[in-house]
């Protein structure tokens, strides 16, 4: 699946240092938000979301020296579109033993679209538990957002067409570490 | 997976794991504080139930209940089909009403197919036990409740032997399992005096002994089946007492298992006749589990067959007579 995921004309936005350091930044943003790491609880979305949520956890305990808990939220079973397509495969949820209740909860991302994920997601975890907060996490924002939703905490910005597609790597996943795009914009607005 | 689940061999191996990952990701939902999902809202499943039955019945309303479907429970007893209203009917109702999944239990082995192909309702058909020939939902929570204990929930089932013993002759149960567990790669061994083995069982996919003691040392499961008194219309064996001593599970056989080995038993139990009172109560024994392992797999039996787009007219079977 993973060799298949970019196609040769797509171009490289993102390298994995430039990765690395959006994700340092991030993890500084959280920390400073939330005036350190007590109470923080990071969620990731399945299956890019789940490996940032490890790297940015990873990253505060080096700047807090604390744990972070990590989990996973798979939202499938939660998604506006599930008859469109035939019964997807249930990728594993993960809450953390502490749970969510009156946790600050940054929820993981690669990318950030239509926004009907985070929804989904936001639905999945009131069936969890009831956090004091929740805040967004994501890689990647490439607009084009279906509902009002935004993060708090952004790797990057990327200006696409929705023409095109954009392509998150991750070494835990897919060998290597870039975020490309691929696809013609041409003849579509920015 | 296919539109219908009649049999068990209708899962090929990737459907087979596909039901059973999906199902450990619902069993998680048990520790949670809302039990509920929803993804099956507006949704509609009937249970239409020409039988009698407790576990299987709830178990599959509490399945879809928990997907947030709405659930019709429909049994023959003070229905139209005691005033002698057929099958055909019957579905053309349910048809009528909007039923997107009928969960089926007939006496008669075969109903199901005919109600999936005979394009009388255009919902799916999930084959809840029927006469005996299959319980397909009842080997995927064995196979569930098997691979969690010994195969920690990942893979197949390559190279488990499972011992199922009793009357194989009357029990859907066991015809299921069969093909269930050989498409998941595990050794069965059917034990049963002869008079309750079927024609034709040579042709399945497994061993079959008259033997018990010879199958328990080796197995990392025994699989009890009840003795179905009330489909037994001849003396299949001399008495109650004779076939507890040859093919009941009592707890001098018990400690022939070894020690991973665990007991199973489809319910409702004979304590007593096939099994021990303190066989049943064991440590060992995983025959409440499997209850509750039931509601998971049904679930996502019906998540698989209703919870994406339905499949296209070009789907239903050609062959199909109206």
């Amino acid at each position: 699946m993973s060799a298949s995921r970019t196609p040769d004309d797509a171009r490289t936005v993102l390298d994995g240092a430039e990765i690395a350091r959006a994700l340092t930044r991030v993890a500084h943003e959280i920390v400073e938000r939330a005036k350190g790491a007590e109470g923080l609880v990071l969620l990731g979305i399945p299956t890019r979301g789940v490996f940032l949520a490890r790297r940015v956890a990873e990253r505060i305990r080096q700047i807090e020296g604390r744990e972070v808990p990590v989990g996973s939220l798979d939202i499938t079973l939660f998604r506006d579109d599930l008859r469109q397509a035939p019964a997807r495969a249930l990728l594993p949820t993960e809450i953390p033993a502490g749970g969510i209740d009156d946790k600050t909860v940054v929820l993981v991302d690669d990318v950030l679209y239509s926004g009907r994920t985070i929804r989904a997601a936001l639905d999945a975890m009131n069936d969890v538990g009831r956090p004091r907060s929740v805040q967004l996490a994501v890689l990647v924002d490439r607009g084009h957002r279906d509902l009002p939703i935004r993060a708090d905490y952004v790797g990057k910005n990327i200006p696409t067409a929705k023409s095109e597609k954009v392509h998150v790597l991750l070494a835990e996943h897919d060998g290597e570490d870039a975020v490309r795009i691929s696809g013609h914009a041409a003849g579509e607005d920015l | 997976m296919k539109r219908h689940l009649l049999s068990a061999a209708d899962l090929d191996r990737d459907d087979a794991l596909l039901v059973l990952d999906t199902a450990a990701e619902l069993a998680a939902l048990t520790d949670r504080a809302v039990k509920k999902l929803p993804t099956l809202r507006g949704r509609t499943v009937v249970n239409l139930f020409f039988e009698d039955s407790t576990r299987t019945r709830i178990s599959f309303e509490a399945a879809a209940k928990r997907l947030s479907a709405d659930v019709i429970n429909f049994s023959a007893k003070g229905s139209s089909v005691s005033k002698g209203e057929s099958l055909k009917d019957t579905a053309l109702t349910l048809e009528a009403m909007g039923a997107d999944a009928v969960v089926i239990r007939h006496g008669a082995s075969g109903a199901p197919h005919r109600l999936a192909h005979s394009g009388w309702i255009g919902g799916s058909v999930v084959n809840a036990g029927d006469g005996t020939h299959e319980h397909p939902t009842q080997a995927l929570l064995d196979a569930f409740t098997m691979r969690r204990h010994l195969a920690g929930s990942v893979g197949d089932l390559a190279g488990r032997r499972v011992t199922i013993v009793g009357d194989v002759l009357h029990s859907r149960v066991a015809r299921s399992n069969v093909l269930l567990l050989a498409t998941l790669g595990a050794e069965v061994t059917l034990v049963a005096p002869p008079t309750l083995l079927p024609v034709g069982v040579e042709s399945w996919p497994c061993a079959t002994s008259y033997d018990l003691d010879a199958h328990l040392r080796d197995a990392d499961a025994v699989m009890m089946l009840r003795v179905q008194r009330e489909r037994m219309n001849a003396a299949f064996f001399p008495s109650a007492r004779e076939y507890s001593r040859r093919y009941g599970l009592d707890g001098r056989r018990m400690a022939l298992l070894p020690d991973h080995a665990i007991v199973m038993h489809p319910g409702p139990m004979n304590r007593g006749m096939e099994i021990a009172a303190e066989v049943a109560d064991a440590p060992r024994s995983v025959i409440v589990e499997q209850v509750s392992n039931g509601v998971s797999v049904r679930m996502a039996v019906l998540y698989l067959l209703l919870g994406g787009a339905q499949l296209g007219a070009g789907e239903t079977d050609p062959a199909a007579e109206a």
